[in-house]
């Protein structure tokens, strides 16, 4: 059976498209707001990544760490971002959901418990920033067996050997870091360069589905939509941390980027 | 978990960097992975090297000072009325404090791997102080990540890193202390790990920065050997070695060579922050019940809430405020070889008094926790028991905070 991770890429396939995903933290700026924008952006996107407010990580930048730290300060615990994944998926119109977060939570909940919770609130995959292959076989082959893909992270200084046996080990979908950066850094290499590196993790494996991350906003996402699938994170933090300061609804703000972002790869 | 003789305990890991099956390893993202398999393998290349070790030895004893004394306490022995007290007195060391023997030997993997930068947390500023004189020793460009609270509380040390070309990067996120410089000097690795060393201030952090920490300070341990024998001829019956723990690179440089000495002939204690009296904050995962977790890169146990998020610690010695704790430590703790205990701030300033008052030694807040112990224990043991605390730190970085603190009362 196909996954509903793979028939996501495989709708945005048809239409001749990547993939859009969004990155969003789970409870930024409340609870009830991040279901409403996840909601809101499911007309526009394929696959939703919501992450874990977690108060020490390391490789978040800024904007990031603004809407973790707004959602911990508002009381977001691990039960939230749960019920808000289970809420979202009785949505007759919710995507796939990844979520994301550093080991330490999930360690602190127990693998198991927590990867049994991820299935029963309709969890599709999960990544681990700190969670490294090859120590995180043992979770990922876990993972599978809950029907639940782990998506394992390449990143520009992978090397060649390394690259292969990550990809053999991978699910169906991984996650190439386009540059030296925390999340949210300013594009500093060119897309051709990340193109070049991203073709060369297709090579290895046609078959699995590749989406790239890290710098990407609305001025450089039309630049990479050769590939599978474009994260964009920080852009739409940011754009909460803005829509709050000036007073407007982060939802209607959040959306409109999201309509604006999908439009720039159709 | 068992300890292993005649392997030195920084080398006691498993294949994913684990010691005793759960403490330390490497959680990294993937982009560090291949700067630390790199340093992984040019330590292992560097430590077996003739020529890297007779350079080591060189910096260590004809810029960091090596040996540092070793010293009886006669006053405050006498004083107190119980146990011989000695100092090992590191603050001797260029820089006045421990953490330049890290910093030289990081400084010196940095030019072997051929990077011009060096990046460094710190909490005190020690850390830091000692980073940017290694920096500029062997020409680097060096940019030092703290803690906005600490920058204020720590001035002297912040001006002698200006002093040396540093780069000071104020931390504002978080607590605004050492568990925030970590990160921020982490996430500013994960961005220039390609033209950029990172060294790590203690014996924190992913599986190789805790080892080449700990390889560093145990030179701390080594001239204490030396010394022990030349003062009385054999190892003494009844030592107790008695160090302050906040990272724990000092305590471990401090103890690496007496480990596999019988507990009852050398009993190493460590003792951490507990923060002020009337606080529930504190910086003590050891002593005070702390679950594993992991916390910038390692598993230890961490100062953190049922859910994962990292607690504030609160101390008056900024070195020691630190939520999480060496891997070497918890597997110290865990084997029941080190004890762990903890001192209060009031307990420590108490203890920096009594020292000054008796002795010419001015323990900065980090080692006066230890000292606290010492003061505390001695008055109840037989004149044949040795206590030796490390004196890792100089006061002169304290300044502000104890003309503060004790002209109050």
């Amino acid at each position: 059976m196909i996954s509903p991770i793979s028939l996501a890429f495989r709708k945005a396939n048809i239409n001749n498209r990547p993939a859009l995903l969004t990155y969003t933290v789970a409870g930024d700026n409340n609870k009830k707001k991040c279901l409403e924008i996840l909601k809101e952006i499911s007309n526009y996107v394929d696959i939703c990544e919501i992450g874990f407010p977690h108060n020490t990580p390391i490789a978040d930048g800024g904007q990031i760490q603004t809407s973790a730290y707004r959602a911990i300060k508002n009381g977001i615990k691990i039960s939230d971002v749960f019920d808000i994944v289970k809420k979202y998926k009785k949505f007759n119109n919710s995507k796939p959901v990844i979520l994301m977060g550093y080991y330490n939570m999930i360690y602190q909940y127990n693998e198991s418990k927590f990867i049994k919770k991820c299935k029963k609130v309709g969890v599709n995959g999960l990544i681990v920033v700190d969670l490294p292959w090859p120590e995180n076989k043992k979770f990922a082959s876990k993972c599978k067996k809950n029907s639940i893909s782990f998506i394992q992270l390449l990143s520009p200084t992978t090397s060649a050997e390394r690259l292969k046996k990550i990809i053999k080990d991978s699910h169906d979908m991984i996650y190439y870091i386009s540059m030296l950066s925390t999340t949210g850094g300013k594009l500093k290499v060119s897309p051709r360069e990340i193109l070049y590196n991203y073709k060369k993790i297709k090579k290895m494996n046609p078959k699995k589905k590749c989406v790239i991350g890290f710098g990407i906003t609305e001025k450089n996402i039309s630049k990479l939509k050769s590939s599978d699938g474009l994260v964009v994170g920080s852009q739409i933090s940011k754009e909460i941390s803005r829509s709050l300061s000036n007073r407007q609804n982060p939802v209607t703000n959040v959306s409109k980027l999201v309509k604006k972002l999908k439009n720039k790869i159709l | 978990m068992k300890l292993k003789k005649k392997i030195p305990l920084i080398d006691q890991h498993d294949k994913y960097g684990f010691w005793g099956g759960k403490f330390g390893g490497s959680f990294i993202p993937e982009t560090l992975k291949k700067p630390i398999d790199d340093l992984t393998i040019e330590f292992q290349k560097l430590r077996k090297s003739k020529s890297f070790i007779k350079k080591r030895d060189f910096y260590f004893r004809n810029y960091i000072g090596a040996p540092t004394r070793f010293i009886k306490l006669n006053r405050l022995s006498k004083h107190l009325g119980g146990a011989q007290i000695w100092a090992k007195v590191v603050s001797d060391a260029n820089g006045g404090a421990h953490k330049i023997y890290n910093a030289t030997v990081h400084a010196l993997i940095c030019k072997t791997l051929g990077k011009k930068y060096i990046i460094g947390d710190t909490g005190a500023g020690y850390a830091g102080k000692m980073l940017s004189m290694a920096a500029k020793k062997f020409g680097l460009k060096c940019k030092i990540f703290m803690g906005a609270k600490d920058i204020k509380r720590q001035k002297p040390n912040c001006d002698a890193m200006k002093k040396n070309g540093a780069e000071i990067i104020p931390v504002t996120t978080g607590s605004q202390t050492l568990v925030d410089a970590v990160s921020e000097c982490m996430r500013y690795w994960v961005s220039n790990c390609d033209t950029t060393h990172m060294c790590v201030g203690s014996t924190v952090g992913p599986n190789i920065f805790v080892k080449i920490c700990g390889w560093s300070t145990s030179q701390i341990s080594r001239e204490l050997k030396g010394q022990l024998l030349s003062e009385f001829k054999k190892i003494p019956k009844k030592i107790k070695l008695i160090n302050c723990v906040g990272g724990g690179s000092s305590a471990y440089g401090f103890w690496s060579e007496f480990i596999d000495f019988p507990k009852n002939q050398i009993e190493l204690i460590g003792v951490e922050a507990g923060g002020p009296k009337n606080s529930k904050l504190h910086a003590a995962p050891l002593s005070r019940g702390a679950r594993l977790g992991i916390l910038h890169g390692a598993a230890s146990y961490v100062c953190q809430n049922t859910e994962g998020q990292i607690n504030e610690t609160e101390s008056i010695s900024a070195g020691l405020d630190y939520p999480g704790v060496s891997p070497l430590h918890c597997f110290l703790k865990d084997t029941k070889r080190a004890t762990y205990t903890f001192a209060t701030d009031e307990d420590a300033l108490r203890a920096y008094k009594l020292v000054t008052k008796f002795e010419k030694l001015n323990p900065s807040l980090e080692p006066s926790h230890a000292f606290a112990e010492a003061i505390k224990i001695a008055p109840k043991l037989g004149k044949d028991n040795i206590i030796i605390v490390n004196s890792c730190g100089d006061a002169k970085k304290d300044r502000d905070i104890l003309k503060e603190r004790l002209s109050k009362k």
